[in-house]
């Protein structure tokens, strides 16, 4: 049994038979009897104050049940949405929040923010309504271009400025000392492009109020149920905790962006107490470019010294990073606590000093998105050292070998706070190349060039701190929560177990892996193993999933809580067997003692139905843990990108991408696969199609599929993928996480390519065909 | 979308009728740029006039010289006619490349011209081919069709019937296509015939055109060669996230001497 399907099986997805087959759960399949629609009245403008706001028009529809706006929200004493993660200034000065107020109440900062709803008996009554709406904007100057916001006029009354942080890390004086007396500074400035993340379903909620039992329930696209609630509760105060319960079902798709508190499910969820019917909402696509989080958006110069030896003597990274108009649930942890800790990557860089500036700007809020930090710091840390082999006349896979941190020297501290537990950077870089035929490329490139195109192969040798995080660690860095996870492990009357988590599944197969890794823990069928998420009515608590933390901590916590379950068998077992629980062996579903066996169904059995039960101990089968983590874990690889190039019109083709990752202990290396084929893709899309656009008056130029370019199956090769395996040594089932991989590597690698492909030092992502043209043709171009 | 009259006439007469009576009427043929139009609610009209149930917008029928597509032809029908594979098989490979499958089982050959789409396929075909648009009134001729962005020379209430392509000695059609939209950024149709060669350019420019300079040039030498030292006037090409219109110039250029190339190895 445990053979096909226990820890390393590669298992079919159990949830995919009703994802495939149209019979998932989304949101927007919910309805309540009598609910009504809500639409929300959103900025035309980048930045301007509110005046008046007449809904009588609307009002007078038949079917709209109300027009509410910032005003009423804020007559009602609803609190900001928060910043969970306080970031501290170098001068030591807490970073500066802009109010957030969930509608919009005095003035509005980015172009789709809401700043009132209208509910209608229908959806469509609810946009008529919407349309009717008169709203006063006294336009005002927008700062939406990030390179001079800093010095700019600040965009938030009553702030100094545009700056809400001027955060530094590492070494300042020993690595500009370092840097000075290095023989070779390779020095690049670039931009990190922004991207819209575009999950496949849209954000989306069902609010709904019991006025008998005071209890709300918000059924919603979120990645976090348990944090929503808590941030409801305690900031926005929209009620009591115990009385408010979160449930995020089906939810397809978030890549970071449904971690996040928004205003349009806290404003339906207090509208229908409001109204007193249940609220239905569900963005429409073009909401979502406007109001979903973004991602990245930062510019940046960095230098990076060697020695006359090739060894890396240090890194200077000067980073601006773009916040958007106001500080999301996250959004100021991305660009300094997992991105300046990162900027040692694989090497023993033995100086490092970081410098990030976070500014608001009149652009949608930016927060963590695949990778969230770490793809921005593998970019800057990968085209430094791939510039610099080639500056040097090196090999830049030798110069990468040249200064790896070795296998000895784990634990390995880094100039930025991270103590790297476990790695093998040598041996991924090694079969990276022997799956591209490194040594083959001399050869394909002049067949390239033959046929009248270029060609050029990029490495990028990435790595990421997953798990998040130790709870401790976090709170003195400034996060506001804890960031363990809980789990429990129920082991019903007849045996089957149903299993509980904190984390949350939206398309990272959990239902699977961990019942893998419970089947596996307890011995029982992994069929006879349920697993339970995304509802805070029956969940205890959960932190959820981001990070590539779910399976590092929540199945941790499973795994606790299952040796929980095994110990207290244990004493039923002696019970039974009339012996002493130090007797009692427990191995595949089955405590021994001598020639005796219990089968952990059996004390199940006796557990609910204690007929002959030890005295001191109470009936049931049921144990929860939570498990904090002791560090981050480590996950590193290789990826190698390779690259043709069409001379005449610069289209560019992805030929081939290799990806060698370490990801400690497999449970299941098929969704593990999955994971990394999808962040590869989101990698790509970064490095060569995807750029969320916003002109000087803050309008998004490419707010739809017509104009905003996602990866799609024909703009990819199939990759070449392996895994090797350093098991992380401080979680009990030795994982470091899979989820975000691929975008963090992939950026850089492609890149790369290109530019050794085009023989240019640097060139802007997204590198489109037009970029690339013209990077051939040596001539400057329009801004394209 | 708002609410209107749908309403499905059987004749071409009719539908002409119904079009009189109407306050704000539209003709729905393909529906693939009016709906998603009428569904993000910038056209609301008050009647649309469904043309799928006109017989004699269907059909496509070859004569000596040339072919004739009826207007309601789905892009998918023209691509996998045996007829128009034979007569001009670069036309059906420019069918089979309009949008994805969705699109192509239901945009219609009259719409898309109707619609005068900057970067839509057919117009380069129908300049390049040089055809003739037979509406409900009369006829009229390929260059005289297309008049500026998303402008032709249809009158208020005017249907195409029918568009008669003259059969080339040979022709091949190269797009660039936009990567989001899959559109053309550009897209060009090289046709080889007894008296000359024509090049139809489409997505460059604010509207569909003949490239003469590209004609010229041909005409002396049908070579990709040929093409080399032409310049391609961009002043008035299009601007967008993707591509510049300097780049457009480029591009015209390459798709032409690819088609060229393709002329002589299809």
């Amino acid at each position: 049994m445990t053979e096909a399907t226990g820890i390393g099986a590669a298992v079919k997805r159990r949830e995919d038979l009703r994802f495939i087959t149209g019979a998932g759960t989304y949101t927007d399949d919910l309805n309540q009897p009598g609910q009504a629609y809500a639409v929300f009245l959103r900025s035309p403008y980048a930045r301007a104050k509110v005046g008046a706001v007449d809904g009588s028009e609307a009002l007078a529809v038949d079917g709209v049940l109300a027009v509410y706006t910032g005003q009423d929200t804020s007559a009602d004493g609803l609190g900001d949405l928060p910043c969970g993660w306080l970031v501290k200034s170098k001068d030591g000065s807490d970073m500066v929040s802009a109010p957030h107020p969930p509608l919009a109440v005095t003035q509005v900062n980015y172009v789709g923010e809401p700043y009132g709803l209208v509910v209608g008996e229908t959806l469509a009554v609810a946009r008529r309504g919407a349309e009717l709406v008169n709203t006063e904007f006294i336009e005002l100057p927008p700062v939406a271009v990030l390179g001079g916001a800093a010095r700019a006029d600040p965009i938030h009354e009553g702030l100094a400025g545009n700056l809400a942080f001027d955060w530094e890390l590492g070494d300042q004086a020993a690595t500009d000392a370092a840097l000075a007396g290095a023989a070779h500074v390779t020095a690049l400035e670039f931009a990190n492009n922004r991207l819209i993340p575009n999950a496949l379903e849209p954000r989306a909620a069902l609010a709904q109020y019991d006025a008998v039992s005071g209890e709300y329930v918000l059924r919603t696209t979120s990645q976090n149920p348990h944090l929503e609630r808590l941030v409801l509760s305690a900031f926005v105060q929209i009620g009591p905790e115990h009385k408010l319960r979160v449930i995020a079902p089906d939810v397809g798709g978030g890549f970071g962006s449904k971690i996040f508190i928004y205003a349009e499910e806290t404003a339906a969820l207090w509208a229908a107490a409001k109204v007193g019917r249940p609220i239905k909402w569900t963005a429409e696509r073009s909401e979502s470019f406007l109001s979903d989080v973004h991602a990245r958006d930062h510019l940046t110069r960095a230098e990076l010294g060697l020695d006359a030896d090739g060894k890396f003597v240090g890194l200077r990274v000067r980073t601006t990073a773009n916040l958007g108009a106001y500080l999301s649930t996250f959004a100021s942890a991305v660009p300094t606590f997992l991105y300046g800790t990162l900027l040692s990557g694989q090497y023993r860089t033995p100086n490092i000093h970081v410098q990030v500036q976070g500014v608001y700007t009149n652009t949608a809020p930016v927060d963590a998105y695949r990778g969230a930090g770490r793809p921005e710091a593998a970019y800057v840390v990968e085209r430094l050292v791939e510039t610099a082999a080639r500056e040097l006349g090196l090999d830049p896979a030798q110069l990468r070998r040249r200064n790896f941190i070795q296998p000895q020297d784990f634990p390995y501290q880094t100039p930025v706070a991270l103590v790297y537990d476990t790695g093998n950077y040598q041996a991924g870089l090694d079969r990276a190349l022997e799956l591209a035929d490194y040594p083959g490329f001399p050869a394909r490139r002049a067949a390239s060039e033959r046929a009248g195109k270029r060609r050029g192969i990029g490495l990028s040798c990435y790595i990421e701190a997953c798990g998040l995080a130790p709870s401790q660690l976090a709170i003195s860095l400034g996060a506001g929560v804890g960031l363990y996870e809980s789990g429990e492990v129920r082991v019903n009357p007849t045996g089957s177990v149903t299993v509980f988590t904190g984390a949350h599944s939206h398309g990272q197969g959990h239902e699977t892996t961990f019942a893998q890794v419970v089947s596996d823990q307890l011995g029982v069928p992994f069929d006879s193993v349920e697993v339970v998420h995304g509802d805070t009515g029956r969940v205890e608590f959960g932190l959820g999933t981001y990070g590539s933390r779910s399976l590092a901590v929540g199945g941790s916590a499973l795994v606790k809580a299952s040796e929980k379950v095994i110990a207290k068998g244990r004493r039923i077992a002696a019970h039974l067997m009339q012996t002493t629980p130090d007797n009692v062996a427990f191995q595949d579903g089955a405590y021994r003692s001598g020639n005796q066996q219990k089968t952990i169904q059996e004390v199940a059995f006796a557990a609910y139905v204690p007929a002959d039960y030890p005295e001191d101990l109470e009936p049931g089968l049921s144990e929860k843990a939570f498990y904090d983590p002791k560090n981050f874990t480590y996950p590193a690889g290789t990826h190698i990108a390779e690259v043709e190039v069409d001379t005449q019109t610069g289209a560019i083709e992805l030929v081939n991408f290799v990806a060698v990752d370490d990801f400690g202990r497999i449970i299941n290396p098929m969704i593990v696969d999955g994971q990394v084929h999808g962040g590869i893709a989101q990698g790509v899309g970064q490095a060569l199609l995807e750029h969320g656009v916003y002109d000087e008056q803050g309008q998004l130029q490419n707010g739809s599929y017509m104009d905003y370019c996602l990866p799609r199956a024909d703009d990819l090769p199939s990759f070449l993928t392996d895994l090797t395996a350093t098991p992380c040594d401080h979680n009990p089932l030795g994982v470091k996480g899979c989820g975000e991989a691929g975008a963090i590597g992939a950026p850089a690698a492609v890149v790369n390519a290109v530019t050794d492909a085009l023989g240019v030092r640097d060139i802007a992502m997204p590198v489109t065909s037009e970029r690339a043209w013209r990077a051939l043709q040596g001539v400057a171009g329009e801004g394209v | 979308m708002q609410p209107f009259n749908y309403l499905k006439p059987s004749t071409l007469t009719e539908a002409a009728a119904l079009h009189r009576q109407a306050d704000e009427p539209v003709y729905l043929s393909g529906g693939q740029t009016l709906i998603p139009a009428m569904q993000q609610r910038l056209s609301a009209p008050s009647d649309l006039i469904d043309l799928s149930g006109i017989a004699e917008l269907s059909g496509i029928q070859a004569a000596d010289g040339a072919i004739r597509i009826g207007a309601f032809t789905r892009h998918a029908q023209v691509a996998e006619s045996a007829a128009v594979r034979s007569a001009i098989p670069a036309l059906a490979r420019l069918a089979g490349r309009i949008g994805d499958a969705q699109v192509r089982n239901l945009g219609t050959l009259g719409g898309s011209l109707a619609n005068n789409d900057p970067a839509a396929d057919y117009p380069a075909a129908v300049l390049a081919l040089g055809a003739t648009v037979h509406t409900d009134q009369r006829a009229i001729a390929a260059e005289d069709f297309f008049q500026a962005f998303f402008e032709t020379a249809l009158d208020h209430g005017e249907v195409i019937r029918a568009l008669e392509f003259p059969r080339p000695r040979r022709a091949a059609y190269r797009k660039f296509p936009n990567p989001a939209s899959r559109y053309a950024v550009v897209g060009v149709m090289v046709a080889e015939f007894d008296d000359g060669v024509r090049v139809g350019v489409t997505g460059a420019g604010p509207c569909a055109f003949r490239a003469h300079g590209l004609e010229e040039a041909l005409n002396a030498s049908l070579s990709p060669d040929a093409l080399d030292r032409v310049e391609i006037p961009h002043e008035d090409f299009n601007r967008d996230l993707y591509a510049s219109a300097e780049y457009r110039a480029q591009l015209v250029k390459v798709m032409a001497m690819r088609a060229v190339r393709d002329l002589f190895d299809p």
